[in-house]
């Protein structure tokens, strides 16, 4: 799924990312340095690593809002899990497995429950992030072992973190599959029309529960480096993060109506993204300032190709 | 008709819920309770209508919320800037804000047909950045608010305060509108079946915008009487608010699929919260399962709603 | 004495491309009812859209009562006392019936609605159809065929010196089509000005006055209903003869491909069983509504039955009633749609190569004659014909023992029509067994081995090739 404007769009990005190097190696000399960049990809690798199940699943023409209360919840688990003594892998698989379980329950309301999946989502990121304050209330969870700091402080070779190592490796992996595979092509039938999709004998709902689960599992992963970066957990952790998330998906390419986007648009996005955010926290500018550019952004990424398609 | 049993069943069940809670602690069906419980559910109230409108025809405004707490902080301002000019200036200046940061959701939604979710999941964030960028991060509190202003919504009156006359009278309108305005009659068709109404003379998409319009008028004047009441304003006030509102209208009876909702049925879904987060503090649950309990009740009212729209063509013939 | 109350001259209107309209001109009689026919897509309901106020013509002149109009939306189409019957179902299942009737129009007083008055209204017009629903009832809860009865009621609501029908009895039942009748011939006597848009001659003949042919948005011909016959329509509305359309293949039938045994879905149909042999083409006529498209995606496997069994030792392929909803993904390429059903076989070990897509969409674009600049060609871009030649072609290359096509004729031109009837009979000459929903009659007659005939969701006939005619076909599909 190659159109023409897909690939314009990628090449906006690509341009877009090459003038925001070059405006903020303007501002600031230091930015350009090695130890610079690698600081600033923890501004969207955590996001990123979620925006990519993500963007399947709206390709696929759905919605998840609970994405950051899916983080927030495996984060309160994995703290109750070092809480109880856990090991570093125990508390790993403890994350992963919220996460997994999370995405489950989104995907059965949409498949079995026959909800819409915004509304879905609304419900489980109110419950989700609802049982994080109910067990957590206004503590900080702090106390874990110190080898699980390697996720969210390590480094795999050189300045390439953990983190980012393992985006890259996600990336391609997603990538491949959403566009050389025939599960990937699937996707973006089931996106453009789940109907049609249907009646030519594809399992639309077997696609939208994995896709759900998928998303969780991420979410579930994501709360890991997260929360092995930040050392501490509360229950307002990834607040507003599906914001961000969704927009990094949106400003990939993707469209909000399904069937349509790439990976590479989606990594080009979230590097963008990142990059401008790491800058913005550069200038001092507070975070509840940024979201109105993220919203904004948001905004301009859907309608101006829609304004565009007016005339 | 369907609609009255269920609205029937949904006020049954929320009498069994209050005796319940009075069974427990008779101290809760005191007067003097009740009409605290009226006002605290008083806002919640207001912006459920106004959402209800949304939902009507098949949006979501996930920026109720912000748009409530940016016109409060407006009206806060406004109040330090010219006090002494009491509540009725503040009513009308939050009332034209909080329209028109609902017409812009609208209008997304109406002129470049963008998805509800997207465009008010952006104002969200837009509107919150923008209440910091108006007051520069900092409160505004009681001793910077002038008398006239904080003292509107306390004003009480047959045992009830003016905001929670305020409430009811919101509702009465609503409850009477619904039924008879032609403009909410037509909301109701553009909601059942948006390609029919076009061809039937209604503008769908325009009946989306004067819904996001009127709940984004109601999400300003309910800014002001929330930092009038709680005497505060400052950024986050609100936060979260807007699932508390979704909740009562889906627990409520308003279908998320558009075109079904009365207006008898969120004022009682709003009392079954109200009814609920009061409690928590009786039982010795803290307020942070709040949160958790609109969870379970929207999840629970859209499954509910889920099985009730099973879609099916009936061949055979139903006998009047 | 006939006076016109309603001229159309030489109305265009494109869409995109696509031309619906080239030169249509109408003339409507007070006192008359006038038959308006064509084929599909020879652009009758854009005609309709146009007076109804819902489309604009691109040129051309609308004379109401002799003074020039411009129908800029329904409000003015009812302000001019146009009353429409669309061939589209527009229900509010989430309102009453006598809502529904009066929607963007409700009575009211003093700027309120009046709902005493909208029952009391809706009453009567229900009670003059002979209507078997109240007023009150939740419009969701009607059947399909009662939802067109409402949308009838609807236009008869209120006072209308015009009142267009489009496809009216589609989906109606005999004794709902003679109480419209009478009402029509009533409207007529009171001196109103009727369209009546069909496809059956049997109601024409019976009905019209006067007669107007569409071909291709363009008005061919127009007169007295008596001064024609049957034949001379149907030449004045395809423009060739028509024997050339069923090129029937004769074969023999071979082994049991599916065995249907006291199959039921509730709601949809019942009780329904039938075998189906290789090399066999058994047709299934119906009015609208009657449960045959519910039995085809169950026996595709959409939806599952309730009871009842399926026995079939063939692989099973549906080409859908809605080509453009269900049968393909319009924004998809040709090569696209071909090969989502057949991602199994083109990329087993699940790597897509589009050099073997291509090479796939190639062959079918060749052996079914698709119009098309190449296999990466989007289907929307493709006309009605060649779309429904795509939807066969991705299941064709699937290779499947049986065959079901819902209405695969419906709404594409003749000549697609004829290569699509070719393609099937051959499917059939090769061992396949066909099963073909159609609610054409000439098009079962002329293709089938057998007819079943389903009503209501039950079984009620079948026909041997010979004993099948058009009168037996339509008495057993309507009420007795």
């Amino acid at each position: 799924m190659r159109p023409a404007n897909l690939l314009r769009w990628e090449s906006m990005l690509a341009v877009v990312l090459v003038v925001e190097f070059i405006v903020f190696s303007t501002i600031s000399p230091y930015f350009l340095s090695v130890d610079t960049l690698s600081d600033a990809t923890f501004n969207f690798t955590e996001r990123a690593i979620v925006a990519l199940p993500l963007a399947l699943l709206i390709i696929a023409g759905e919605i998840d809002i609970s994405v950051a209360a899916i983080i927030a919840l495996a984060s309160v688990a994995m703290g109750l899990g070092s809480a109880q003594g856990m090991g570093t892998a125990g508390i790993a698989a403890v994350g992963l497995g919220t996460g997994l379980l999370a995405g489950c329950i989104n995907g059965a309301l949409v498949t079995l429950g026959r909800v819409p999946s915004i509304v879905a989502t609304i419900g489980t990121m109110t419950l989700f992030r609802g049982a994080a304050y109910a067990v957590l209330g206004d503590r900080v969870l702090k106390d874990y072992p110190e080898s699980f700091a390697i996720f969210g402080q390590g480094y795999f070779a050189g300045p390439i973190s953990i983190e980012l190592a393992l985006f890259a490796l996600f990336a391609i992996s997603f990538g491949v599959f959403l566009h050389r595979t025939r599960w990937g092509r699937t996707i973006f039938a089931i996106g453009a029309n789940p109907v049609a999709s249907r009646f030519a004998g594809v399992a639309v709902n077997r696609y939208r529960f994995a896709l759900f689960a998928l998303t969780g599992l991420f979410s579930g992963l994501a709360a890991i480096l997260l929360t092995s970066r930040l050392g501490s957990t509360r229950p307002s952790i990834a607040q507003g993060w599906e914001l961000e998330i969704i927009s990094m998906v949106i400003l990939g390419g993707v469209s909000v109506w399904g069937g349509k986007g790439s990976i590479l648009g989606v990594v080009l996005a979230a590097v963008v993204f990142g990059l401008v955010t790491f800058g913005l926290g550069l200038m001092n500018i507070p975070g509840i300032v940024m979201s109105i550019f993220t919203g904004t952004l948001l905004i301009l990424v859907v309608a101006v190709p829609a304004l565009v398609n007016r005339r | 008709m369907s609609s009255h049993r269920r609205d029937l069943a949904f006020a049954a069940l929320t009498l069994a819920l209050f005796l319940a809670v009075t069974f427990v602690f008779p101290g809760f069906a005191a007067p003097r309770n009740l009409a605290g419980l009226l006002d605290d559910t008083a806002i919640l109230i207001m912006l459920a209508l106004g959402q209800m409108l949304v939902i009507l025809v098949r949006g979501i405004d996930l920026s109720i919320a912000a748009n409530l707490a940016l016109c409060g902080m407006i009206a806060a301002v406004f109040d330090r800037a010219w006090p002494g000019m009491g509540a009725g200036p503040v009513l009308a200046l939050t009332l034209v804000c909080g329209g028109a940061l609902g017409a812009f959701n609208g209008l997304l939604v109406w002129k470049l047909r963008l998805p509800p979710i997207v465009v008010t999941l952006g104002t969200m964030s837009i509107f919150r950045g923008a209440i910091y960028l108006l007051s520069k991060g900092a409160w505004v509190n009681e001793n910077e608010m002038s008398r006239g202003f904080l003292a509107f919504p306390r004003i009480e009156f047959l045992g009830l305060t003016l905001l929670s006359w305020l409430a009811l009278a919101v509702a009465a309108v609503f409850v009477i509108a619904m039924r008879r305005s032609r403009v909410a009659r037509d909301l109701y068709a553009a909601g059942g079946n948006p390609e029919a109404a076009n061809y039937l003379g209604i503008d769908a998409g325009r009946m989306q915008f004067i819904a996001y319009t009127i709940c984004g008028a109601i999400a300003g004047v309910c800014g002001y009487l929330w930092v009038a009441r709680f005497a505060v304003a400052y950024t986050d006030i609100a936060l979260g608010f807007e699932l508390s509102v979704i909740a009562a209208c889906l627990i409520g009876g308003v279908a998320i699929a558009g075109g079904v909702g009365s207006a008898v049925g969120v004022v009682l879904g709003c009392l079954f919260i109200g009814i609920i987060r009061s409690s928590l503090p009786l039982v010795g649950i803290s307020a942070f399962w709040q949160m958790f309990i609109n969870g379970v009740v929207i999840l629970v009212a859209v499954l509910l709603s889920a099985r009730q729209r099973e879609f099916k063509r009936t061949i055979l013939e139903v006998r009047a | 004495m006939e006076h016109l109350l309603l001229t159309l001259t030489d109305i265009r209107k494109s869409f995109g491309g696509v031309r619906a309209l080239e030169r249509a001109s109408l003339d409507l009689a007070r006192g008359a009812v006038t038959a308006l026919i064509g084929e599909n897509g020879a652009g009758k309901s854009t005609l309709v859209k146009i007076l109804s106020g819902i489309y604009q013509p691109d040129g051309g002149e609308i004379r109401f009562d002799g003074a020039a109009v411009r129908i800029a939306d329904p409000q003015a189409a009812r302000a001019l006392g146009i009353g429409v019957v669309h061939q589209e179902c527009l229900a509010f299942d989430n309102l009453s019936v006598a809502e529904n009737l009066f929607v963007n129009c409700q009575p009211a007083r003093r700027g309120l609605v009046n709902w005493g008055a909208m029952r009391a209204q809706a009453t009567a017009v229900l009670r003059d159809l002979d209507a078997d629903f109240d007023a009150d009832l939740p419009a969701g809860r009607l059947s399909i065929a009662q939802k067109h009865v409402m949308q009838i009621a609807r236009a008869l609501a209120h006072e209308s010196r015009v009142l267009i029908f489009d496809e009216p009895t589609a989906s109606l039942s005999q004794r709902e089509c003679v109480e419209l009748f009478r009402i029509v011939r009533k409207l007529r006597d009171a001196g109103c000005a009727l369209l009546f848009i069909s496809h059956k001659f049997e109601e024409i003949f019976a009905l019209a006055d006067r007669y107007a042919v569409f071909r291709d948005g363009v008005s061919v011909s127009a007169g007295n209903v008596s001064d024609v016959t049957g034949d001379a329509l149907i030449r004045l509305m395809v423009g060739r003869p028509v024997d050339q359309l069923f090129p029937k293949i004769e074969t023999t039938a071979g082994a049991e491909l599916l065995r249907v045994e006291r199959l039921s879905r509730a709601g949809e149909f019942e009780d329904i069983s039938f075998a189906l042999r290789g090399g066999e083409i058994l047709g299934i006529y119906g009015l609208v509504g009657a449960g045959r498209t519910e039995l085809a995606q169950v026996l595709f496997g959409i939806n599952a039955a309730d009871s009842g069994n399926i026995t079939s030792k063939a692989d099973i392929a549906l080409v859908p009633e809605d080509r453009q909803t269900q049968g393909s993904i319009l924004p998809f390429s040709i090569a696209a749609n071909i090969a989502l059903p057949n991602l199994a076989t083109l990329a087993p070990r699940g790597w897509c190569r589009s050099h073997d897509e291509a090479k796939l969409a190639r062959h079918w674009i060749e052996r079914l004659a698709i119009k098309a600049q190449g296999p990466a060609q989007p289907v929307h871009n493709l006309s009605g014909g060649n779309q429904q030649k795509v939807v066969i072609a991705k299941w064709l290359a699937r290779r499947p023992g049986v065959l079901i096509l819902d209405e695969p004729t419906k709404g594409i031109d003749v000549a697609a029509k004829a290569a699509v009837h070719a393609v099937t009979s051959e499917f059939a000459r090769d061992g396949g067994g066909v099963l073909m929903i159609s609610s054409d009659l000439p098009e079962i007659l002329g293709m089938s081995d057998r007819v079943l005939v389903m009503r209501r969701g039950c079984l009620r006939g079948e026909f041997i090739r010979g004993q099948a005619t058009s009168e037996n076909l339509l008495r057993a599909a309507s009420d007795a």
